[in-house]
Protein backbone atom coordinates (compact mmCIF):
# COMPACT_ATOMS: atom_id res chain seq x y z
CA UNK A 1 0.00 0.00 0.00
CA UNK A 2 1.15 3.02 -0.76
CA UNK A 3 1.52 5.87 1.49
CA UNK A 4 -0.25 9.04 1.19
CA UNK A 5 1.58 12.34 0.54
CA UNK A 6 0.06 14.89 2.44
CA UNK A 7 -1.05 17.64 0.72
CA UNK A 8 -0.64 15.89 -2.96
CA UNK A 9 -4.20 16.23 -4.96
CA UNK A 10 -4.54 16.15 -9.27
CA UNK A 11 -5.43 19.65 -10.05
CA UNK A 12 -8.74 19.65 -11.18
CA UNK A 13 -11.73 22.37 -11.91
CA UNK A 14 -15.08 21.79 -11.19
CA UNK A 15 -17.65 20.99 -13.86
CA UNK A 16 -20.81 19.55 -13.89
CA UNK A 17 -21.54 16.21 -13.54
CA UNK A 18 -23.27 15.68 -16.26
CA UNK A 19 -20.35 16.83 -18.78
CA UNK A 20 -17.64 14.58 -17.22
CA UNK A 21 -17.97 10.99 -17.62
CA UNK A 22 -16.97 8.33 -15.21
CA UNK A 23 -12.85 8.98 -13.94
CA UNK A 24 -12.47 11.90 -15.35
CA UNK A 25 -11.62 15.16 -14.23
CA UNK A 26 -11.96 18.67 -15.75
CA UNK A 27 -8.72 20.61 -16.78
CA UNK A 28 -8.27 24.20 -18.72
CA UNK A 29 -5.12 22.69 -19.53
CA UNK A 30 -4.17 20.63 -23.41
CA UNK A 31 -1.84 18.65 -22.67
CA UNK A 32 0.30 17.67 -25.61
CA UNK A 33 0.51 13.57 -25.43
CA UNK A 34 2.69 12.64 -29.04
CA UNK A 35 4.01 8.68 -29.51
CA UNK A 36 6.27 10.49 -31.90
CA UNK A 37 8.23 13.61 -33.60
CA UNK A 38 5.86 16.31 -35.01
CA UNK A 39 5.69 16.13 -38.13
CA UNK A 40 5.74 19.36 -40.58
CA UNK A 41 4.53 18.53 -43.39
CA UNK A 42 4.22 21.18 -46.28
CA UNK A 43 0.74 22.56 -47.18
CA UNK A 44 1.76 21.85 -50.78
CA UNK A 45 2.30 18.39 -50.01
CA UNK A 46 -0.01 17.83 -47.60
CA UNK A 47 -3.62 15.83 -49.02
CA UNK A 48 -6.47 14.05 -47.51
CA UNK A 49 -7.65 10.81 -48.91
CA UNK A 50 -9.75 8.02 -48.63
CA UNK A 51 -8.99 4.44 -50.45
CA UNK A 52 -11.05 1.18 -50.58
CA UNK A 53 -14.13 2.94 -52.14
CA UNK A 54 -15.06 2.13 -55.73
CA UNK A 55 -12.43 4.91 -56.72
CA UNK A 56 -9.66 6.83 -54.37
CA UNK A 57 -10.43 10.08 -53.60
CA UNK A 58 -7.84 12.74 -52.46
CA UNK A 59 -7.75 16.49 -52.00
CA UNK A 60 -4.83 19.08 -51.83
CA UNK A 61 -5.25 21.44 -49.22
CA UNK A 62 -6.64 24.05 -51.55
CA UNK A 63 -9.16 21.42 -52.55
CA UNK A 64 -9.48 20.61 -48.43
CA UNK A 65 -9.84 24.35 -47.58
CA UNK A 66 -12.45 25.14 -50.56
CA UNK A 67 -14.78 22.50 -48.97
CA UNK A 68 -17.48 23.76 -46.59
CA UNK A 69 -16.81 23.72 -42.98
CA UNK A 70 -18.27 24.37 -39.79
CA UNK A 71 -17.33 25.67 -35.99
CA UNK A 72 -18.07 23.74 -33.14
CA UNK A 73 -17.86 23.40 -29.89
CA UNK A 74 -17.25 20.09 -28.11
CA UNK A 75 -16.17 18.33 -24.97
CA UNK A 76 -13.10 16.20 -25.13
CA UNK A 77 -12.24 13.28 -23.43
CA UNK A 78 -8.70 11.77 -22.96
CA UNK A 79 -8.54 8.06 -22.01
CA UNK A 80 -5.96 9.53 -19.53
CA UNK A 81 -8.50 10.64 -17.21
CA UNK A 82 -8.36 14.67 -18.16
CA UNK A 83 -12.13 16.23 -20.09
CA UNK A 84 -12.03 19.86 -21.45
CA UNK A 85 -14.72 21.29 -22.04
CA UNK A 86 -16.33 23.73 -24.71
CA UNK A 87 -13.23 23.46 -26.83
CA UNK A 88 -14.01 24.89 -30.02
CA UNK A 89 -12.45 23.50 -33.62
CA UNK A 90 -13.59 24.76 -37.25
CA UNK A 91 -13.35 21.43 -39.76
CA UNK A 92 -14.48 19.92 -42.86
CA UNK A 93 -17.18 16.88 -41.78
CA UNK A 94 -16.46 13.67 -42.32
CA UNK A 95 -19.74 13.89 -44.14
CA UNK A 96 -19.03 15.74 -46.59
CA UNK A 97 -15.32 14.43 -47.33
CA UNK A 98 -17.27 10.36 -47.01
CA UNK A 99 -20.08 11.96 -49.42
CA UNK A 100 -17.21 11.79 -52.46
CA UNK A 101 -16.69 8.86 -52.69
CA UNK A 102 -19.08 5.41 -53.32
CA UNK A 103 -18.05 2.85 -50.80
CA UNK A 104 -19.70 -0.05 -48.86
CA UNK A 105 -16.86 -0.56 -45.84
CA UNK A 106 -17.98 -0.23 -42.28
CA UNK A 107 -15.03 0.44 -40.89
CA UNK A 108 -12.01 3.14 -41.30
CA UNK A 109 -8.53 3.29 -40.52
CA UNK A 110 -6.95 6.38 -39.88
CA UNK A 111 -3.95 7.35 -40.79
CA UNK A 112 -1.44 10.32 -39.84
CA UNK A 113 1.91 11.96 -41.02
CA UNK A 114 4.37 10.22 -38.83
CA UNK A 115 2.52 6.21 -38.69
CA UNK A 116 -0.09 6.93 -36.77
CA UNK A 117 -3.27 4.78 -36.87
CA UNK A 118 -6.70 4.13 -35.08
CA UNK A 119 -9.74 2.93 -36.42
CA UNK A 120 -13.61 3.50 -35.93
CA UNK A 121 -16.46 2.48 -37.56
CA UNK A 122 -17.56 4.27 -40.78
CA UNK A 123 -20.76 5.24 -39.03
CA UNK A 124 -19.10 6.81 -35.82
CA UNK A 125 -17.45 9.22 -38.55
CA UNK A 126 -20.80 10.32 -40.46
CA UNK A 127 -24.18 12.14 -38.59
CA UNK A 128 -22.50 15.29 -37.62
CA UNK A 129 -19.88 13.11 -35.28
CA UNK A 130 -16.72 13.29 -37.04
CA UNK A 131 -14.46 16.26 -38.44
CA UNK A 132 -11.06 16.95 -40.18
CA UNK A 133 -10.29 20.06 -37.76
CA UNK A 134 -8.03 22.96 -39.17
CA UNK A 135 -8.50 25.67 -36.47
CA UNK A 136 -8.47 25.37 -33.02
CA UNK A 137 -9.65 28.25 -30.55
CA UNK A 138 -10.13 30.34 -33.78
CA UNK A 139 -6.64 30.39 -34.89
CA UNK A 140 -4.67 27.87 -37.48
CA UNK A 141 -4.35 24.21 -35.67
CA UNK A 142 -0.67 24.16 -33.79
CA UNK A 143 1.82 21.17 -35.70
CA UNK A 144 2.17 20.06 -31.80
CA UNK A 145 -2.22 19.32 -31.53
CA UNK A 146 -1.77 18.05 -34.83
CA UNK A 147 -2.08 20.91 -37.39
CA UNK A 148 -2.29 21.47 -40.14
CA UNK A 149 -5.26 19.04 -39.64
CA UNK A 150 -6.45 16.59 -37.26
CA UNK A 151 -9.28 14.19 -37.37
CA UNK A 152 -11.99 15.25 -34.17
CA UNK A 153 -14.28 12.76 -32.80
CA UNK A 154 -15.34 14.30 -29.61
CA UNK A 155 -17.97 11.17 -28.76
CA UNK A 156 -14.90 8.69 -28.04
CA UNK A 157 -12.30 9.09 -26.94
CA UNK A 158 -9.16 11.40 -27.97
CA UNK A 159 -6.57 8.97 -28.77
CA UNK A 160 -9.56 8.46 -32.12
CA UNK A 161 -8.72 11.83 -32.80
CA UNK A 162 -5.87 11.38 -34.54
CA UNK A 163 -3.64 14.00 -34.80
CA UNK A 164 -1.30 14.98 -38.45
CA UNK A 165 -4.24 13.28 -40.36
CA UNK A 166 -3.70 12.39 -44.14
CA UNK A 167 -6.66 10.32 -44.97
CA UNK A 168 -8.68 6.90 -43.95
CA UNK A 169 -8.60 3.47 -45.29
CA UNK A 170 -11.87 1.92 -45.60
CA UNK A 171 -12.39 -1.51 -44.70
CA UNK A 172 -14.35 -4.56 -44.02
CA UNK A 173 -12.96 -5.64 -40.73
CA UNK A 174 -12.62 -3.07 -38.08
CA UNK A 175 -8.61 -4.28 -37.53
CA UNK A 176 -7.20 -2.43 -34.09
CA UNK A 177 -4.79 1.05 -34.80
CA UNK A 178 -1.30 1.64 -32.82
CA UNK A 179 -2.94 2.04 -29.82
CA UNK A 180 -5.47 -0.53 -29.89
CA UNK A 181 -2.92 -3.26 -30.56
CA UNK A 182 -1.20 -2.63 -27.52
CA UNK A 183 -4.60 -3.26 -25.45
CA UNK A 184 -6.50 -0.07 -25.66
CA UNK A 185 -10.34 -0.18 -26.11
CA UNK A 186 -11.28 -1.15 -30.16
CA UNK A 187 -14.26 1.36 -29.49
CA UNK A 188 -13.75 3.74 -27.01
CA UNK A 189 -16.89 5.51 -25.72
CA UNK A 190 -15.82 7.50 -22.33
CA UNK A 191 -19.34 7.13 -20.97
CA UNK A 192 -19.19 3.75 -21.32
CA UNK A 193 -15.41 3.82 -19.91
CA UNK A 194 -14.36 1.56 -22.30
CA UNK A 195 -10.41 2.32 -22.06
CA UNK A 196 -8.80 -1.08 -22.39
CA UNK A 197 -9.80 -4.11 -24.58
CA UNK A 198 -12.53 -5.82 -22.61
CA UNK A 199 -14.13 -3.70 -20.64
CA UNK B 1 3.11 -13.42 7.18
CA UNK B 2 4.22 -12.38 3.86
CA UNK B 3 8.44 -13.63 3.66
CA UNK B 4 11.09 -10.99 4.20
CA UNK B 5 10.85 -8.33 1.21
CA UNK B 6 14.65 -8.22 -0.33
CA UNK B 7 14.62 -4.50 -1.23
CA UNK B 8 15.98 -4.21 -4.76
CA UNK B 9 16.57 -1.18 -6.53
CA UNK B 10 13.53 -1.91 -8.49
CA UNK B 11 10.91 -1.87 -6.10
CA UNK B 12 9.13 1.44 -4.26
CA UNK B 13 10.94 1.97 -1.06
CA UNK B 14 8.78 4.74 1.35
CA UNK B 15 10.98 7.82 1.80
CA UNK B 16 10.42 10.51 4.49
CA UNK B 17 11.32 14.08 3.65
CA UNK B 18 13.91 14.82 6.30
CA UNK B 19 14.82 18.46 5.19
CA UNK B 20 13.65 20.68 2.78
CA UNK B 21 16.09 23.37 1.83
CA UNK B 22 14.99 26.34 -0.63
CA UNK B 23 17.68 26.89 -3.73
CA UNK B 24 16.29 29.51 -5.31
CA UNK B 25 12.93 31.05 -6.26
CA UNK B 26 11.91 27.41 -8.18
CA UNK B 27 13.81 25.01 -6.76
CA UNK B 28 14.18 23.51 -3.62
CA UNK B 29 16.32 20.44 -2.64
CA UNK B 30 14.78 17.57 -0.27
CA UNK B 31 16.50 15.41 2.05
CA UNK B 32 15.02 12.19 1.82
CA UNK B 33 15.65 9.30 4.61
CA UNK B 34 15.01 5.49 2.70
CA UNK B 35 15.14 2.86 5.44
CA UNK B 36 17.58 0.33 4.02
CA UNK B 37 18.86 2.35 1.19
CA UNK B 38 21.33 1.05 -0.63
CA UNK B 39 23.61 3.89 -2.29
CA UNK B 40 23.98 5.65 -5.58
CA UNK B 41 26.59 6.69 -7.78
CA UNK B 42 27.21 10.10 -9.24
CA UNK B 43 24.77 11.32 -12.23
CA UNK B 44 22.08 8.26 -11.20
CA UNK B 45 18.40 9.50 -10.79
CA UNK B 46 15.24 8.23 -8.60
CA UNK B 47 12.05 7.86 -9.35
CA UNK B 48 9.29 9.11 -6.80
CA UNK B 49 6.07 8.96 -6.73
CA UNK B 50 3.03 10.54 -5.00
CA UNK B 51 -0.11 9.15 -4.33
CA UNK B 52 -3.66 11.24 -3.20
CA UNK B 53 -6.16 10.38 -0.79
CA UNK B 54 -8.22 9.58 -3.40
CA UNK B 55 -5.66 6.67 -4.75
CA UNK B 56 -4.80 8.67 -7.37
CA UNK B 57 -0.43 8.56 -8.27
CA UNK B 58 2.33 10.96 -10.21
CA UNK B 59 5.47 9.72 -11.08
CA UNK B 60 8.42 11.56 -12.11
CA UNK B 61 12.37 11.09 -12.17
CA UNK B 62 14.73 13.16 -10.24
CA UNK B 63 17.96 13.09 -10.63
CA UNK B 64 20.39 12.93 -6.98
CA UNK B 65 21.65 15.71 -6.72
CA UNK B 66 24.34 14.09 -3.82
CA UNK B 67 27.58 12.23 -3.90
CA UNK B 68 28.01 8.35 -3.21
CA UNK B 69 27.94 8.13 0.53
CA UNK B 70 25.92 11.66 1.12
CA UNK B 71 22.06 11.63 2.15
CA UNK B 72 20.12 11.28 -0.83
CA UNK B 73 18.59 14.58 -1.93
CA UNK B 74 17.11 15.54 -4.81
CA UNK B 75 16.52 18.96 -5.97
CA UNK B 76 13.42 19.60 -8.37
CA UNK B 77 12.42 22.61 -10.07
CA UNK B 78 9.12 23.60 -10.54
CA UNK B 79 7.31 23.90 -13.43
CA UNK B 80 4.88 26.03 -14.03
CA UNK B 81 2.58 23.21 -15.39
CA UNK B 82 3.55 20.75 -13.78
CA UNK B 83 1.38 18.36 -11.33
CA UNK B 84 4.37 16.80 -9.27
CA UNK B 85 7.01 19.80 -8.89
CA UNK B 86 5.20 22.46 -7.69
CA UNK B 87 4.14 19.62 -4.80
CA UNK B 88 7.88 18.99 -3.84
CA UNK B 89 8.47 23.05 -4.03
CA UNK B 90 5.94 24.63 -2.36
CA UNK B 91 4.21 21.82 -0.81
CA UNK B 92 6.10 19.21 0.99
CA UNK B 93 7.15 19.21 4.26
CA UNK B 94 9.47 17.14 6.67
CA UNK B 95 7.96 14.18 7.49
CA UNK B 96 6.24 14.07 4.77
CA UNK B 97 6.02 10.84 2.88
CA UNK B 98 6.78 9.58 -0.56
CA UNK B 99 7.84 7.19 -2.61
CA UNK B 100 11.06 6.54 -4.14
CA UNK B 101 12.60 3.63 -6.86
CA UNK B 102 16.31 3.72 -7.34
CA UNK B 103 18.90 4.12 -7.41
CA UNK B 104 19.06 4.25 -11.45
CA UNK B 105 20.88 4.89 -14.58
CA UNK B 106 24.11 2.89 -15.81
CA UNK B 107 25.15 5.67 -18.64
CA UNK B 108 25.00 8.83 -17.06
CA UNK B 109 26.99 8.28 -14.83
CA UNK B 110 30.60 9.23 -13.20
CA UNK B 111 33.46 7.67 -11.01
CA UNK B 112 36.99 8.79 -10.22
CA UNK B 113 38.20 5.69 -12.49
CA UNK B 114 36.32 7.32 -15.23
CA UNK B 115 38.94 9.20 -16.00
CA UNK B 116 38.82 12.98 -17.68
CA UNK B 117 39.27 15.53 -18.34
CA UNK B 118 35.53 16.51 -17.96
CA UNK B 119 33.32 18.95 -19.77
CA UNK B 120 30.09 19.05 -17.61
CA UNK B 121 27.61 21.13 -19.42
CA UNK B 122 24.80 22.05 -17.22
CA UNK B 123 21.51 24.01 -19.14
CA UNK B 124 19.39 24.78 -15.93
CA UNK B 125 18.18 22.06 -13.73
CA UNK B 126 20.76 19.55 -15.55
CA UNK B 127 23.06 21.24 -12.89
CA UNK B 128 22.08 18.83 -10.57
CA UNK B 129 23.62 15.16 -11.84
CA UNK B 130 26.84 17.28 -12.84
CA UNK B 131 26.69 18.81 -9.28
CA UNK B 132 26.82 15.01 -8.15
CA UNK B 133 29.76 14.00 -10.23
CA UNK B 134 31.58 17.55 -8.83
CA UNK B 135 31.07 16.60 -5.15
CA UNK B 136 32.22 12.66 -5.93
CA UNK B 137 35.12 14.02 -7.57
CA UNK B 138 36.24 15.85 -4.27
CA UNK B 139 35.03 12.80 -2.15
CA UNK B 140 37.13 10.30 -4.06
CA UNK B 141 39.71 12.88 -4.25
CA UNK B 142 39.96 12.60 -8.03
CA UNK B 143 41.79 15.50 -10.05
CA UNK B 144 40.92 15.21 -13.06
CA UNK B 145 40.40 18.67 -14.66
CA UNK B 146 36.55 19.99 -15.14
CA UNK B 147 34.86 22.85 -16.35
CA UNK B 148 31.69 23.16 -15.88
CA UNK B 149 29.50 25.06 -18.73
CA UNK B 150 26.33 26.51 -16.59
CA UNK B 151 23.55 27.78 -18.58
CA UNK B 152 20.81 29.71 -16.93
CA UNK B 153 18.18 32.47 -17.38
CA UNK B 154 19.57 35.12 -14.73
CA UNK B 155 21.66 34.93 -11.67
CA UNK B 156 19.21 34.16 -9.22
CA UNK B 157 18.12 31.01 -11.14
CA UNK B 158 22.11 29.77 -10.68
CA UNK B 159 21.41 26.78 -7.91
CA UNK B 160 24.07 26.06 -5.55
CA UNK B 161 25.50 29.22 -6.66
CA UNK B 162 27.20 29.68 -3.40
CA UNK B 163 29.17 26.04 -3.63
CA UNK B 164 30.01 26.86 -7.71
CA UNK B 165 31.42 30.42 -6.32
CA UNK B 166 34.33 28.71 -4.85
CA UNK B 167 34.63 25.41 -6.35
CA UNK B 168 37.64 22.65 -5.36
CA UNK B 169 40.82 23.00 -6.93
CA UNK B 170 40.71 21.76 -10.46
CA UNK B 171 37.38 22.37 -11.46
CA UNK B 172 36.33 25.63 -13.30
CA UNK B 173 32.68 26.96 -13.39
CA UNK B 174 32.19 29.09 -16.39
CA UNK B 175 28.49 30.83 -16.21
CA UNK B 176 26.35 31.80 -19.09
CA UNK B 177 23.14 33.51 -18.24
CA UNK B 178 20.67 33.80 -20.93
CA UNK B 179 18.05 36.67 -20.32
CA UNK B 180 19.33 38.55 -17.42
CA UNK B 181 22.49 39.41 -15.89
CA UNK B 182 23.69 41.78 -13.07
CA UNK B 183 25.32 44.85 -13.68
CA UNK B 184 28.59 44.89 -13.76
CA UNK B 185 28.19 41.26 -15.32
CA UNK B 186 31.59 40.53 -17.06
CA UNK B 187 30.28 36.95 -18.28
CA UNK B 188 28.49 35.02 -20.81
CA UNK B 189 24.98 36.56 -21.78
CA UNK B 190 23.69 34.33 -24.23
CA UNK B 191 22.63 31.25 -25.15
CA UNK B 192 25.29 28.39 -25.75
CA UNK B 193 26.60 28.26 -29.14
CA UNK B 194 29.42 26.77 -30.86
CA UNK B 195 31.72 29.86 -30.71
CA UNK B 196 31.14 29.26 -26.69
CA UNK B 197 31.97 25.78 -27.22
CA UNK B 198 34.99 26.38 -28.93
CA UNK B 199 36.61 29.09 -26.14
CA UNK B 200 35.39 26.49 -23.10
CA UNK B 201 35.31 22.80 -23.98
CA UNK B 202 38.65 20.92 -23.67
CA UNK B 203 40.63 20.53 -27.04
CA UNK B 204 39.30 17.36 -28.58
CA UNK B 205 42.94 15.84 -28.81
CA UNK B 206 42.99 15.89 -24.63
CA UNK B 207 40.48 12.79 -25.10
CA UNK B 208 37.86 14.46 -23.06
CA UNK B 209 34.72 13.35 -21.53
CA UNK B 210 31.47 15.17 -21.88
CA UNK B 211 28.14 15.16 -19.54
CA UNK B 212 25.95 16.91 -21.15
CA UNK B 213 22.79 17.45 -18.82
CA UNK B 214 18.99 20.18 -19.06
CA UNK B 215 16.31 20.91 -21.73
CA UNK B 216 16.13 18.67 -25.24
CA UNK B 217 17.17 21.62 -26.89
CA UNK B 218 20.06 22.58 -25.02
CA UNK B 219 21.42 19.10 -24.70
CA UNK B 220 20.85 18.55 -28.56
CA UNK B 221 22.77 21.82 -29.58
CA UNK B 222 25.48 21.04 -26.91
CA UNK B 223 25.91 17.55 -28.08
CA UNK B 224 25.80 18.63 -31.81
CA UNK B 225 28.08 21.52 -31.22
CA UNK B 226 30.85 19.25 -29.01
CA UNK B 227 31.15 16.92 -31.58
CA UNK B 228 31.54 19.29 -34.35
CA UNK B 229 34.32 20.04 -32.54
CA UNK B 230 35.71 17.00 -32.73
CA UNK B 231 34.57 15.16 -29.73
CA UNK B 232 33.73 11.54 -30.43
CA UNK B 233 30.01 11.08 -29.42
CA UNK B 234 30.57 7.92 -27.75
CA UNK B 235 32.75 10.72 -25.41
CA UNK B 236 30.02 12.71 -25.68
CA UNK B 237 27.03 11.80 -22.75
CA UNK B 238 23.41 13.08 -22.50
CA UNK B 239 20.49 13.16 -20.75
CA UNK B 240 17.41 15.35 -21.78
CA UNK B 241 15.21 16.54 -19.58
CA UNK B 242 12.17 17.61 -21.92
CA UNK B 243 10.61 21.21 -22.81
CA UNK B 244 10.78 22.88 -19.10
CA UNK B 245 8.47 25.20 -20.30
CA UNK B 246 10.62 27.92 -19.76
CA UNK C 1 12.55 14.66 -32.09
CA UNK C 2 10.36 18.12 -30.35
CA UNK C 3 11.83 20.15 -27.10
CA UNK C 4 9.94 17.61 -25.06
CA UNK C 5 11.47 14.74 -26.52
CA UNK C 6 13.41 12.65 -23.64
CA UNK C 7 15.59 9.89 -23.92
CA UNK C 8 16.67 6.58 -22.44
CA UNK C 9 17.89 7.56 -19.23
CA UNK C 10 14.43 9.13 -18.56
CA UNK C 11 12.57 5.43 -18.53
CA UNK C 12 15.52 3.67 -16.65
CA UNK C 13 13.38 2.63 -13.92
CA UNK C 14 10.35 1.43 -16.56
CA UNK C 15 13.34 -0.63 -18.14
CA UNK C 16 14.62 -1.98 -14.74
CA UNK C 17 11.15 -2.93 -13.98
CA UNK C 18 10.47 -4.78 -16.97
CA UNK C 19 13.45 -6.44 -18.05
CA UNK C 20 14.94 -6.88 -14.16
CA UNK C 21 18.35 -4.88 -14.69
CA UNK C 22 19.67 -1.55 -15.86
CA UNK C 23 18.92 -1.42 -19.62
CA UNK C 24 20.20 1.94 -19.87
CA UNK C 25 23.87 0.56 -21.14
CA UNK C 26 22.31 -2.23 -23.25
CA UNK C 27 23.24 -1.98 -27.17
CA UNK C 28 19.87 -1.86 -29.49
CA UNK C 29 19.67 -2.34 -33.29
CA UNK C 30 17.07 -1.03 -35.29
CA UNK C 31 15.40 -4.16 -37.34
CA UNK C 32 14.22 -0.70 -39.65
CA UNK C 33 17.52 1.42 -40.50
CA UNK C 34 20.34 -1.35 -38.89
CA UNK C 35 21.39 1.81 -36.34
CA UNK C 36 22.69 1.01 -33.38
CA UNK C 37 22.77 2.72 -30.28
CA UNK C 38 22.88 2.45 -26.14
CA UNK C 39 19.30 2.46 -24.99
CA UNK C 40 20.20 5.75 -23.14
CA UNK C 41 20.60 7.99 -26.34
CA UNK C 42 17.31 6.16 -27.93
CA UNK C 43 14.34 8.88 -28.24
CA UNK C 44 11.55 8.54 -25.66
CA UNK C 45 8.07 9.73 -26.08
CA UNK C 46 5.68 9.50 -23.19
CA UNK C 47 2.39 10.55 -24.13
CA UNK C 48 0.76 8.93 -20.89
CA UNK C 49 -1.10 6.13 -23.03
CA UNK C 50 2.02 4.42 -22.83
CA UNK C 51 5.76 4.84 -23.77
CA UNK C 52 7.46 4.71 -27.10
CA UNK C 53 11.11 4.71 -28.21
CA UNK C 54 12.31 5.28 -31.08
CA UNK C 55 15.09 5.26 -33.21
CA UNK C 56 17.10 8.32 -33.75
CA UNK C 57 18.27 7.70 -37.04
CA UNK C 58 14.64 7.02 -38.57
CA UNK C 59 12.05 7.18 -36.23
CA UNK C 60 11.04 3.72 -36.50
CA UNK C 61 9.19 2.60 -33.27
CA UNK C 62 11.72 0.48 -31.72
CA UNK C 63 9.71 -0.32 -28.26
CA UNK C 64 6.73 0.06 -26.55
CA UNK C 65 5.30 0.10 -23.09
CA UNK C 66 1.76 0.47 -22.38
CA UNK C 67 0.69 -0.61 -18.40
CA UNK C 68 -2.62 -1.97 -18.56
CA UNK C 69 -4.75 -2.70 -15.41
CA UNK C 70 -1.56 -2.94 -13.17
CA UNK C 71 0.74 -4.95 -15.85
CA UNK C 72 2.67 -3.75 -18.50
CA UNK C 73 2.68 -4.51 -21.93
CA UNK C 74 6.24 -5.02 -23.68
CA UNK C 75 6.50 -5.26 -27.66
CA UNK C 76 10.00 -4.91 -28.86
CA UNK C 77 9.20 -6.00 -32.32
CA UNK C 78 11.00 -2.97 -33.49
CA UNK C 79 14.48 -4.31 -32.22
CA UNK C 80 16.56 -6.21 -34.65
CA UNK C 81 18.53 -7.02 -31.23
CA UNK C 82 19.02 -5.98 -27.59
CA UNK C 83 22.27 -6.80 -25.83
Amino acid sequence: MSPVSRGFHRKREAAPADRVPPGQYVTRDFPVLSAGPTPHTPLSAWTFSISGGREPKSWTWEEFRALPTETLTRDIHCVTRWSKLDTTWQGVSLDVLLAAVEYESRYALAFSDGGYTTNLPVADLLGGKAWVAFNYEGAPLGAEHGGPARLLVPHLYFWKSAKWVRGLRLRDTDEPGFWENYGYHIYGDPWREQRYAGD
Amino acid sequence: MAGTAVRGRLTWQIATVARVTRETASTVTLLLEVPGWPGHRAGQHVDIRLTSDDGYQAERAYSIASAPGEPLTITVERLDDGEVSPYLTEEARPGDQLEVRGPIGGYFVWEAETGGPLLLAAGGSGVVPLRAIVRERSLAGSSVPVRLLYSSRSWEDVIYSSELDSPPDGVEVIHTLTRSQPPSWHGYARRVDRQMLAEVAWPSADRPLAYVCGPTNFVEAVAAGLVGLGYPAGRVKTERFGATGQ
Amino acid sequence: MDDDTLDGNAIGGLLAEVFGADMTMAVSTCASCGAVSVVAELAVYRPRLGTVVRCRSCDSVLMVFVSLHGTTCTDLMGLASLS
